[in-house]
């Protein structure tokens, strides 16, 4: 008998562990949030993601072709999906469809195939893609609506919300600030954050999603379980996401502790906006962040500061996916500056002297 | 005793119970051994037996040349049948000069050196030498010769000798079987070992998942107060030796420096019963265990092996492949070589035999990085896999040297837990060999350099010879032309 001769050096066995398993088990996570907004923003946000997710994969699909790529492993890692699903998440759930459309254009193509494709790009595609569209229609980008929950009165039909999605015939009535939207708005009329928070909805109302927002914004408590989820699965540690919730929290409880009538407090800060979303679920991405584990702590602390620096000082109410950004054009230098000491060798890379030597 | 953790590290599916309670039987011996002169690190032993040479079981016939190198011994009493080049169990699979052997069936021991008495009280040179001799190489893999590792002690100021059973390999189960039937015989060549090397203390490290293995050394040990049987964590690679050091003191062996200067020496526990058999029998290492193991052999098993059976007689006393096996490897599958075929022979440092299937495998082509950073966190050496290999391939190996590339052990932890199967210690290994054919390359050059000055050096010297030669030449002539210029006038 004959065995083919290897031509690779060992090892011989390897882990069952996956590209595709690993997409697969956030999209898993984002699973029980994502059908929980789907309820709460009816035909309208359903229609809208499954608009972005197949503009996603489609776009995908185009630049394989165009750069004359292997197809099937590539739509097969799930990666495609994972960015449009989240992207999804990050948009105005009754947005007209093409949001998804162009986002996907922006995350897909842009942010993700120009720099070379999976594990190439500098920047978080999905939210490249939610910031150029904020930056480019903020009207659109920012026509919050109440949660409609699916069947009850009000909610619209599914005809309804083709009309919403396809038509742009977004009721006017509908349209609410989110939170954090409008405390700022308040904030800027001179009305002191004591005052304004009577008005934004209790912290429960906020954790259980009962608010308007985007898809991800709402239902933290459940993106909060997914997050946890992928913690238990190890696909992600818990660098990044107490590294980034730690800060906000900090410099929200620090600050209002100063001055409650300008800053929000921590609690506020954790609850509201993407927190949780950007914690656990954008901020981890792998490809944008950086890979050792003293790396991603730093990596968060910078975005839970930087989204709080954002938040409370610029003109943007929400500031997760700046922070991010920001974030990911650091990580370069973040992975340079924090490698691990090499056993035997110094942190310099010198060999440790001997003892008593 | 207190442990020590050690960075990182995986925990593959090491399915050693495919053959963990297999007793060691012996190979029957085959029609023909197959004995290479170069079976260790170091100098390839010089033949001293011609076709057609009548041997006896255990006559020396390969001799050990220079410092580190290790002789070869006949396994069996029979007809040399020819001294020639065939295939080495080698990953390149390229031929290398082998003694054949035809065995006489009667196995009939040549005269042995005496045994040594009182070995624990027997000048250390003299058991050195015994295991020079025997042809004593580190079995766990290795295979560097004993005897020199035996004289460190003349060297370094050590504290103890570090016997290593904890054979964190997946699959192998050799020395979990060494442990549990020749505990004394271990024991034994450990005290030996622990007084060539002139230290008193001996601990004897065995991962946690052979506990039959730790009470049969414990109980072999129970009489000796200087031997301590420790059950250290299960965490490949436990068992490489400057990690396994570090698990058992806390001390962190400086880059370059070995284990020695931090005052441990390590040993495999099946090396230690070799040393036993050569000082208390005067037996040279004839044969040693071998697993036979994987998803594709039909009865696993562990198998002592004379030095020189084919890999195929080892399977057929395993009941051959129950499948056609996806990779045949020549150790454990971590750190193991591929094996370039079943007419390999085996070696003094073979620990296993793997014909593994394709699930057991698990290969896969190799995806786009992700940046999981899973090698970061597992890498029990402190590197960067991602940036090494990506600066590897674009050939960019001063960067790579740079980032530590020449510090991986190849323990194959990354390429392990890689998701997207890229073969990173693959990239590791080109490395190493380019960066050392450059350093050979420019230390060549240098010499070249430094030669050709030299030469230049002596060519200008002569140059300034011969012309003050010929100046002094000149100036007598012109000084005998005046002479006689002036002898003229005065006529």
């Amino acid at each position: 008998m004959s065995i083919a001769p290897i031509s690779k050096s060992g090892p011989f066995t390897h882990t069952t562990s996956s590209v595709p398993k690993t997409m697969l088990t956030v999209l898993l996570a984002l699973v029980p949030a994502t059908a929980f907004d789907a309820y709460l923003f009816g035909w309208p946000g359903i229609l809208l993601f499954a608009v972005t997710v197949g503009a996603c994969v489609a776009v995908e699909a185009g630049c394989l072709a165009l750069a004359g790529l292997p197809m099937k492993a590539a739509l097969g890692d799930y990666s495609a999906v994972l960015t449009g699903w989240l992207l999804a998440m990050s948009l105005p759930p009754w947005a007209p469809w093409w949001t998804g459309v162009l986002g996907a254009v922006f995350a897909i193509a842009l942010a993700k195939h120009t720099f070379g494709g999976l594990g190439q790009n500098l920047f978080n595609p999905a939210m490249v893609a939610r910031v150029a569209l904020l930056v480019s229609f903020p009207v659109v980008m920012t026509a919050w609506v109440m949660p409609h929950p699916l069947f009850s009165a009000g909610a619209p039909g599914f005809s309804d919300a083709v009309a919403i999605t396809f038509g742009g015939n977004l009721p006017d009535s509908v349209s609410a600030a989110s939170a954090l939207g409008y405390v700022k708005t308040e904030l800027s009329r001179g009305i002191p954050v004591t005052q304004s928070m009577a008005h934004v909805p209790d912290l429960m109302d906020m954790a259980l999603g009962l608010r308007a927002g985007s898809m991800g914004e709402t239902s933290a408590i459940l993106i909060l379980a997914g997050g946890l989820f992928l913690m238990a699965r190890r696909i992600i540690s818990w660098h990044i996401p107490l590294g980034m919730m730690g800060a906000l929290f900090l410099m929200g409880t620090l600050f209002h502790m100063l001055d409650p009538a300008r800053y929000t407090d921590g609690m506020f800060h954790l609850m509201s906006g993407a927190t949780f979303l950007g914690a656990f679920f954008i901020a981890t991405d792998y490809v944008t962040s950086p890979v050792s584990k003293p790396g991603q702590l730093v990596f968060g602390i910078g975005c839970g500061v930087l989204t709080w620096v954002i938040r409370t000082y610029a003109g943007y109410p929400e500031g997760m996916a700046f922070a991010v950004l920001l974030m990911n054009s650091l990580t370069p230098i973040i992975d340079q500056y924090t490698r691990p000491r090499a056993f035997g060798r110094s942190r310099k890379g010198e060999p440790l002297p001997l003892e008593g030597k | 005793m207190k442990l020590f953790p050690i960075r990182g590290g995986i925990h593959p599916d090491y399915r050693k119970e495919l053959s963990s309670e297999k007793a060691i039987v012996a190979l029957p011996l085959p029609e023909l051994l197959y004995i290479p002169l170069q079976q260790h690190i170091g100098a390839p032993a010089e033949a001293l037996v011609q076709a057609g040479e009548l041997v006896k079981k255990g006559q020396l016939i390969a001799r050990s040349q220079g410092g580190i190198s290790a002789p070869q011994h006949a396994p069996t009493s029979g007809r040399i049948k020819a001294v020639t080049d065939i295939p080495a169990p080698h990953p390149s699979g390229l031929p290398q000069p082998t003694i054949i052997l035809e065995p006489d069936g009667k196995d009939e021991w040549t005269d042995l050196p005496e045994p040594i008495a009182d070995p624990l009280n027997a000048d250390p040179q003299m058991i050195r030498e015994r295991v020079a001799q025997a042809g004593i190489v580190g079995m766990g893999g290795a295979a560097f010769p004993s005897a020199v590792k035996l004289d460190l002690g003349t060297r370094y100021k050590l504290e103890f000798l570090l016997l290593n059973g904890a054979e964190c390999e997946p699959y192998l189960t050799c020395d979990d079987r060494v442990m549990r039937e020749h505990a004394d015989e271990v024991i034994d060549g450990a005290r030996i070992m622990a007084h060539t090397l002139g230290v008193k203390k001996i601990v004897i490290a065995i991962e946690q998942n052979k506990p039959q293995a730790l009470a049969a050394m414990t109980g072999a040990a129970f009489t000796f107060s200087e031997v301590d049987v420790v059950g250290v964590p299960v965490q490949y690679p436990m068992g490489s030796e400057r990690h396994l050091v570090q698990a058992i003191t806390g001390r962190e062996t400086p880059a370059k420096k070995l284990t020695a200067d931090i005052g441990v020496v390590v040993h495999n526990v099946a090396t230690a019963r070799a040393v036993h058999q050569a000082v208390r029998f005067g037996r040279p290492l004839l044969s040693r265990v071998v697993t036979v193991s994987g998803g594709a052999v039909r009865e696993p098993n562990n198998i002592e092996a004379p030095i020189g059976a084919r890999v195929a007689d080892l399977v057929a006393l395993c009941g051959g492949f129950s499948g056609e096996p996806a990779s045949l490897v020549n150790g454990g599958p971590m750190m193991g070589q591929p094996l370039p075929g079943l007419e390999a022979p085996v070696v003094k440092g073979m620990s296993g035999v793997l014909a593994l299937t394709a699930g057991e495998v698990n290969e896969q082509p190799a995806g786009p990085c992700i940046r999981c950073g899973a090698c970061v966190a597992i890498c029990p050496c402190g590197l960067v896999p991602v940036e090494m290999a990506a600066f590897i391939r674009k050939d960019n190996f001063d960067v790579a040297a740079q980032l530590g590339v020449m510090d991986c052990v190849s323990c194959g932890s990354c390429s392990w837990a890689c998701p997207s199967h890229i073969p990173l210690v693959h990239y590791f290994n080109y490395a190493k060999g380019m960066i050392n054919a450059q350093e050979r390359e420019r230390r060549k050059n240098e010499r070249i350099k430094l030669l050709a000055e030299a030469h230049n050096a002596r060519m200008e010297k002569l140059a300034v010879a011969a012309e003050a030669k010929r100046a002094a030449v000149a100036a007598r002539k012109a000084n005998l032309a005046a002479a006689t210029g002036e002898e003229k006038v005065e006529a």
